[in-house]
């Protein structure tokens, strides 16, 4: 790994995550015109966080990083080789919240496998699936964090979250 | 639309209606809450501001409780507009606040206009020969009765045919089992029923209950006080979720030591030991050895030799002199003719069963040597399908039973024998008019009966020889749907007299489906009837331990439809009706009794009155009213139901501990079952075909998938049903992960998304049950055990490829389920 460590990007998601909780509005608009909105758009007033480099992304490790807030805990991956959803200059780089969407939590990644495992109640979400389930008791895919890359400077930022993080009545508290 | 899409939902507001909801998803029946509140509010995020009474201002701890966008949805009630949240009950001595990924759901499958359960049936539904139209109940009624008379009248009650749900919980319960029974047996008196999962009105349980033992006879508690636990042909993570994770699992990890320590005071007590009984390594066999490898061992038996595996372990316990001689001798019958019949040794045991003598040993000793303390283990048999579809039910079940009886593991806290359950149960029904079960299936095949009414079930998806069962029963509907169309013009009398002709004289079958939805049955049909579920009627049921509870309804039905059991009345009271205008007071009579207006009548006529009926509630089922019930929330009691006191219903815990078993003489019965092999239909599809196509059920999918072929959470992960394959077996197919592959054998062929699994055995498949996508069914034999219970496991065939899915390989993940 060269400039960016794993503490770094940590420091860097928590840094980040300050300055966008400075960020948030109070929530007008009700549940069910929210959930009518189109699929695609975010409902909440996601904060911007850089993540950091994607060339400094060690391939198939976990970094931990947290989004939106630093009581969020998230990590980012670069598989290797593309996959659905998939952002940065290869379509390789994925990132979710790590709070299992069971009961929350905090899975673990399997670099074996490419699995986030939950020691809870065995729910096993698949990194190169868009999070999707695998097995378990959870109602919903892990969480998955929007990210955009700038080409220009290499650099992933988190941008919103797709799916309810646990414990939260909204991502954006 | 992407299922992830929800990043906020709403809170109920403190004041928000809060009700009792037993899920209806599976036999452990985990309490729930539902609160319920205008919709356009929602509750603040500050502990006062919700009915939650939780901080949501800041992160919530793990294991805080379970809420997800799945369980939170919008419905009417009264014309008005409602959102609901269902969450697990902390305090529900059941699931203690844990929930499934099935159960977790029931608020999106909760009927709603804007979503995809409003492809729900809202009004009765006549099939005019060319298309669908909704008619009023007093139409549908009309020529519903208006053929069952013609046929009674000119056949008598055997041309009146019935696949109808026996059980509790979704299309069940109480009110319903009785609603239907009385309307089947009572009046119009047919025996020509099955049941909604086989092919003719029979017990699953059948030799237990000869032998004096019904089959639920311990209590989930009773998981966490065993030394030894044996699942036999059960996947319990998967299929009784919540009884496992909250009662089992802290038992193998040690959690319950001091439990049992205060419980059972002189003797030796250590964390728990599981036996798994089960040619596949499941997913439960999985987790449990991943958390304590020492203390699970799994005896892999070859399919279909549970028999063998019982009878030389029975054998190897009583040469070692392990069985309980003083409780054989006083409260059993008929041990040394078992003993007999039964004896096999272990070389034979293993050579049949492809189990080690060692091992077979090790199990002997974990589940049947006396503990160090001198006294006999607590070892509780837990079985499901393995062994309920296995090879010979009644043979098999007879067979582990005497070596239940034989080291006394049954009326002891901790031990017991029972199924695991697949539906919650609920049974309350006048006797069955035959006085034996009748293969229905086969007598369809035949061209017998001229009215089928399919009732919260649908066996094109799960019933065997499922492939020339809707065949046949396609074109015998057909002749119905031809004579509809050239009906042009008519009224409802000119209708029946058309169904009527085209089931007498040309081999017709008029068919009715009674549902929540559009079946796959119902294309084959004539007409639809639309019924209710849970939360849209008060329904009372049991749970694997007799858990009774009252689930409260809380909101409309779509359109008009009704409760099964008002259903029921309905087409009494107009049979009534008609035999009252001609005169015939001897079958209007037979028709009365149905003055209901509410479930709550349908469940004091049945439940309440046991006499002379059968009912799970025992004798004492008159002692439980839907306010007492109410009373006991979530926990509710089990039956049977000893007294009321101090507002309290007192019920029973487990049953036998007195052993008074349920025979005539009180005493328990063993049952020879000696050893026979497998069927000889179902051995000629072992010899000619390649693969063992085991088959059953997972997580993510409850039954028929008839509200789960609507949730994209589900059918993304499983557009079609799922064959496991050995990859070695796969690669010489030619077929990967994601490929559409084709099963066939002699019974007829189906399709699934082949899903490379290295834990499975070469020459093993494990392949999904009663999809709506890949119909395992179709290649199941139509061999059953002398009661005409199925074979669902056994059976063999052939696998090609038969074309590649991108997008399943897009969009699937093939990773394996297992948790390793
Ligand atoms: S374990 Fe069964 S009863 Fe409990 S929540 Fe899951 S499906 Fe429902
Ligand atoms: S909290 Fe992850 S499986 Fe339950």
């Amino acid at each position: 790994m060269s400039n960016l460590s794993r503490r770094n990007f940590i420091k860097l998601g928590g840094a980040g995550a300050v300055a966008g909780v400075a960020t948030v509005v109070p929530v007008k608009q009700s549940w069910a015109e929210s959930k009518q909105r189109n699929p695609g758009a975010t409902t909440l007033p996601y904060p911007k966080v850089t993540i950091g480099k994607a060339g400094d992304l060690p391939e198939n490790q976990a970094v931990s990083f947290t989004y939106p807030d630093e009581m969020s805990p998230c990590v980012v991956i670069r598989m290797g080789a593309p996959v659905p959803g998939g952002a940065g200059p290869n379509g390789d780089i994925v990132a979710y919240s790590t709070l299992c969407t069971h009961m929350g939590c905090p899975v673990s990644y399997d670099s074996e496998s490419r699995n986030f495992k939950c020691p809870c109640h065995f729910s096993v979400f698949d990194s190169e699936k868009t999070g999707q389930m695998v097995t378990g008791q959870a109602t919903e895919n892990l969480p998955r964090i929007r990210l955009s890359y700038d080409e220009k400077t290499d650099t992933l930022t988190a941008t919103g979250v797709e799916g309810l993080i646990y414990g939260r009545q909204a991502n954006i508290i | 639309m992407s299922h992830n899409e929800q990043d906020r939902i709403p809170l109920p507001p403190a004041d928000a209606r809060k009700t009792n909801m037993t899920c209806h998803f599976c036999i452990v029946g985990c309490g729930y809450h539902v609160y319920k509140w205008p919709a356009g509010t929602e509750g603040g995020r500050a502990p006062d501001q919700n009915a939650l009474g939780k901080d949501f201002r800041t992160q919530q701890p793990p294991l805080s409780g379970a809420m997800t966008p799945a369980m939170v949805n919008t419905v009417e009630e009264n014309g008005k507009k409602y959102h609901v949240m269902i969450v697990p009950d902390k305090e529900c001595e059941v699931n203690k606040g844990l929930t499934s990924t099935r159960g977790g759901q029931m608020a999106s499958i909760l009927y709603n206009a804007d979503s995809p359960t409003r492809e729900r049936l809202k009004y009765p539904r006549l099939y005019t020969g060319d298309d669908w139209i909704d008619v009023s109940w007093e139409e549908a009624m009309q020529v519903y009765a208006g053929v069952t008379k013609r046929l009674l009248d000119s056949f008598g009650p055997d041309a009146i045919m019935f696949n109808v749900f026996d059980h509790g919980g979704a299309g069940g319960g109480f009110e319903n089992t009785w609603g239907t029974g009385k309307l089947m047996f009572s009046s119009i008196q047919t025996e020509m029923v099955r049941i909604h999962n086989r092919p003719a009105y029979n017990s699953e349980c059948h030799a237990t209950r000869d032998m004096g033992i019904g089959e639920l006879n311990n209590s989930y508690e009773d998981s966490e006080l065993s030394d030894c636990i044996v699942f036999v042909g059960a996947n319990s993570y998967e299929t009784q979720t919540n009884y496992f994770l909250a009662h089992a699992l802290p038992n193998l990890n040690g959690e319950t030591v001091d439990k049992k320590r205060k419980w059972f005071k002189d003797e030796h007590v250590e964390a728990g030991r599981f036996i798994f009984i089960d040619p596949r390594r499941s997913l439960t066999t999985a987790i449990c050895e991943n958390l304590a490898k020492d203390r699970i061992l799994h005896l892999r038996i070859n399919p279909g030799t549970d028999t063998a595996l019982f009878n030389g372990l029975l054998t190897y316990v009583v040469d070692q002199g392990w069985h309980d001689k003083a409780f054989i001798e006083k409260h059993t019958k008929g041990f040394e003719a078992a003993l007999k019949a039964n004896r096999m040794s272990l070389d034979e045991c293993a050579k049949i069963t492809g189990v080690p003598v060692s091992e077979l040993k090790k199990a002997a000793e974990w589940a049947y040597k006396p503990k160090k303390s001198g006294h006999h283990s607590r070892t509780a048999h837990l079985y499901e399908k393995g062994i309920i579809w296995g090879n010979d039910n009644y043979r098999i079940q007879s067979a582990l039973v005497d070596l239940v009886l034989a080291t006394h593991n049954v009326g002891r806290r901790g031990t017991g024998v029972c199924r695991l359950g697949g539906h919650q149960e609920g049974y309350a029904r006048p006797p069955y008019p035959g006085k034996r079960p009748i293969y229905i299936d086969q007598e369809i095949i035949k061209g017998n009966g001229k009215m089928l009414t399919v009732w919260g079930c649908n066996a094109f998806q799960s019933t065997l020889n499922a492939q020339q069962y809707r065949q046949v029963l396609t074109r015998r509907a057909n002749i119905v749907r031809e004579a509809l169309a050239n009906a042009r013009g008519g009224d409802v009398q000119d209708m029946v007299n058309a169904i009527f002709d085209a089931v007498t004289n040309r081999g017709g079958l008029f068919v009715t489906t009674i549902d929540l939805y559009p079946t796959k049955f119902a294309q084959a049909s004539h007409m639809m009837l639309p019924a209710t579920q849970p939360g849209e009627m008060n329904l009372t049921s049991m749970n694997g331990e007799r858990r009774m509870r009252l689930t409260e309804k809380f909101m409309d039905p779509p359109g008009i439809a009704k409760p099964d059991c008002l259903i029921a009345a309905d087409i009494a009271n107009t049979l009534k009706a008609m035999y009252e205008a001609e005169g015939n007071s001897d079958m209007a009579k037979r028709f009365s009794g149905y003055d209901w207006k509410t479930e709550e009548d349908a469940f004091n006529d049945g439940f309440r009155k046991p006499e002379g009926i059968d009912s799970q509630g025992g004798p004492t089922g008159d002692l439980v009213t839907y306010d007492r019930l109410r009373g006991m929330g979530n926990n509710g009691v089990q039956l049977p139901v000893r007294e009321y006191k101090n507002g309290k219903l007192i019920g029973t815990e487990m049953l036998y501990t007195d052993y008074k078993f349920s025979t005539p003489d009180g005493k328990a019965h063993f049952k020879p079952a000696p050893w026979t092999g497998l069927p000889a239909p179902v051995e000629v599809q072992r010899k000619k075909y390649r693969f063992w196509i085991n088959n059953g059920r997972t997580n993510h999918i409850w039954q028929t998938a008839y509200h789960d072929q609507r949730i994209d959470f589900r059918t993304k992960r499983y557009p079609m049903a799922p064959i496991e394959i050995n990859p070695e077996d796969a690669k010489e197919l030619g077929i990967e992960s994601g490929d559409v592959v084709e099963i066939y054998n002699d019974y007829g062929s189906t399709y699934a998304m082949a899903y490379l699994e290295p834990d499975m055995k070469r020459g093993h498949t494990f392949m999904m049950f009663g999809y709506f996508n890949g119909n395992a069914g179709d290649v199941v034999t139509d061999w059953t055990d002398r009661n005409y219970i199925p074979y669902y496991k056994g059976t063999w065939a052939n696998i090609r490829r038969v074309s590649s899915m991108e997008s399943y390989k897009e969009s699937v993940s093939f990773k394996r389920r297992r948790y390793v």
